[in-house]
């Protein structure tokens, strides 16, 4: 019996790493999410306690009544978040999702704790694992629910104080000691205190973050939900969850890294929030462009200019998902292809608020696959397009990032909006994007600035190129 | 099912390895359905949280067991299903 499971498990790890790896190309990403789901289909089915017993098989109990009940609640919530959610809503969705998982974890470790009556249980194979998933999985959860509030619009702007950041070194040392103490006493306050504590910890450490590095908080939150889960899996015997945690807890760990890296900063510098003090290092530049001013243009020219064009490149960020304007985007986009223009969208890394962000709002919009083009692939024609069209995207097309060493952002891969022979920069106004920093491409001589809501300016553009 | 504790670190170490061999070859325009997708396998917790209820001997556990049982559901199932709502956009365009 104990070896067919163990073969079961292996059969639903395939499943797990096969599915990951089918997500990684657009032809296969759809199938890779069923083989995966698959995989959690045949352990919901061939679920074992760690005697080997079959959960299905024992005596039907007031227990599975509530385990039952449960599911199908959860199964609910799940599917109405899922099919209810706009897809501008996406990033919220995931992070709620997330928190929800890293508070289950957190559950069952404790859960694991009730049952250990005595000191002598608490070995270390059975405590260290279950304090981890307490503490990894409560933090995971409150802090998802912070960034979701984030990107929902609450408190948007990061929230510091000063000593911030000892502070929360103070209570991850008070959580520390906790859990080294508790690694040996079985204590209920101490216990309770750690939850506690661990929520706390998540709402402070997410606090600090601006809105527009959620997409690195999330994916980082998720990859603890991973750990915490795996740990779960250690204290519980399960070595399926040991292996779906872990898989799930290095590569969003990987993934954190990567987006850190699409915007040349150190991941502690996104967690540490060094960011918002980056507004004096880029000091210098703003005082260069002391006497420039940016130059306005308005809707008609700009379409005039659209119409005529032979090579458009669109760079969409934020701004977009903001105003919610994919669709006008994709208007515009196929009433110049009808004039006879080359649309082309040009999608960074970072763009919006998680890697892909900008990907998924376009396809949401219908805009054709071959039609958007990644940073790598396009910088290099950049110098041939007639007219680049910045919609709400600020940091991605700043100019420092390649020019001004001083300035925070230097290093970091831009898409080059400035090569264009014409830049128009739509933009509600002359606010400083999520990282505070001036940016150079506003000021450049091949540089308009279109102000106004993207979605109204682009209704406009559409109008007056279907008019001339 | 019973292995030693070695055995399971052992399978641990190797987990880490390929999930990040696994995943360093996804390109940044899937980074979103990944995460979600990754979000939804970490729902594996539901059998985590349904095998502790179905052990739960106070009612404290009993709650406690429930409400792992109610997130890891949506955790799951939501996971999979908003996911594959994303990736189905991304399939209708190329048509």
């Amino acid at each position: 019996m104990s070896s067919t499971i163990a073969y079961l498990i292996i059969g639903i790890s395939v499943l797990f790493i096969l599915g990951i790896k089918l997500l990684a190309s657009p032809k296969t990403a759809r199938l890779g999410n069923l083989v995966a789901a698959a995989g959690m289909l045949i352990a919901l089915i061939s679920l074992h306690q760690p005697n080997g017993d079959y959960v299905w098989s024992q005596g039907w109990t007031f227990n599975y009544t509530l385990i039952v009940i449960g599911t199908l609640i959860g199964l609910v919530i799940g599917a109405i978040g899922a099919y209810s959610v706009k897809m501008t809503a996406m990033p919220q969705m995931v992070a709620l999702f997330n928190g929800l998982g890293g508070g289950a974890a957190a559950l069952v470790a404790s859960l694991e704790f009730i049952t250990i009556k005595s000191d002598a249980g608490l070995t270390a194979v059975i405590a260290v694992p279950m304090l981890f998933a307490t503490l990894i999985g409560s933090l995971s959860f409150s802090g998802s629910v912070i960034a979701y509030l984030k990107l929902e619009g609450k408190f948007e702007k990061p929230m510091t104080f000063p000593g911030q950041n000892l502070f929360n070194g103070l209570i991850l040392l008070v959580i520390l000691g906790l859990a080294i103490f508790l690694g040996g006493h079985v204590n209920t306050p101490a216990f309770i205190g750690l939850f506690v504590l661990a929520l706390f910890f998540g709402v402070a450490m997410v606090m600090p973050i601006g809105g527009a590095d959620m997409p690195v908080v999330i994916s980082l939150l998720n990859s603890f939900t991973g750990l915490a889960v795996a740990a779960d899996g250690f204290a519980i015997h399960n070595n399926a969850m040991i292996v779906a945690g872990t898989l799930v807890g290095s590569s969003g760990t990987l993934l954190t890294l990567l987006m850190c890296h699409a915007m040349n900063r150190p991941v502690s510098n996104v967690l540490f929030g060094a960011f918002g003090s980056g507004g004096a290092a880029a000091g210098g530049a703003a005082g260069d462009l002391a006497g420039k001013t940016v130059k306005p243009i308005q809707a008609d020219e700009v379409a005039v200019l659209l119409a005529y064009a032979q090579q458009v490149v669109i760079v969409p960020g934020y701004g977009m998902a903001v105003a919610q304007a994919q669709h006008q985007v994709r208007e515009l986009s196929d009433e110049l292809g009808k004039r006879g223009v080359e649309v082309r969208f040009a999608i960074h890394p970072v763009a919006g608020r998680m890697p892909g962000h900008m990907n998924v709002l376009l396809a949401e919009a219908n805009v054709p696959y071959d039609q958007l083009c990644e940073m790598e692939a396009i910088n290099p024609t950049m110098d041939r397009v007639d007219v680049c069209l910045v919609i709400g995207a600020n940091d991605v097309v700043n100019p420092a990032a390649r020019e001004d060493k001083s300035s925070p952002i230097y290093g970091m891969p831009i898409i080059d909006a400035d090569h264009a022979k014409t830049v128009i920069v739509m933009k509600r106004s002359m606010a400083a994007g999520f990282a505070g920093i001036e940016n150079l491409l506003f000021y450049k001589d091949n540089t308009r600035m279109l102000f106004g809501d993207a979605k109204a300016s682009l209704n406009a553009l559409v109008a007056q190129v279907k008019a001339s | 099912m019973e292995s030693s504790f070695a055995d399971v670190v052992f399978i641990f170490v190797l987990a880490i390895f390929v999930g990040i061999e696994v995943i360093s070859k996804v390109p940044s325009m899937l980074h979103t359905p990944l995460m979600s997708g990754t979000n939804a396998i970490h729902g594996i917790i539901l059998f985590g949280g349904i095998l502790v209820l179905a052990d739960a001997a106070s009612p404290l556990a009993q709650l406690l067991g429930f409400i792992a049982v109610v997130f890891g559901s949506a955790n799951v199932f939501g996971g999979f299903m908003v996911t594959d709502r994303m990736l189905q956009m991304f399939k209708k365009k190329k048509k």
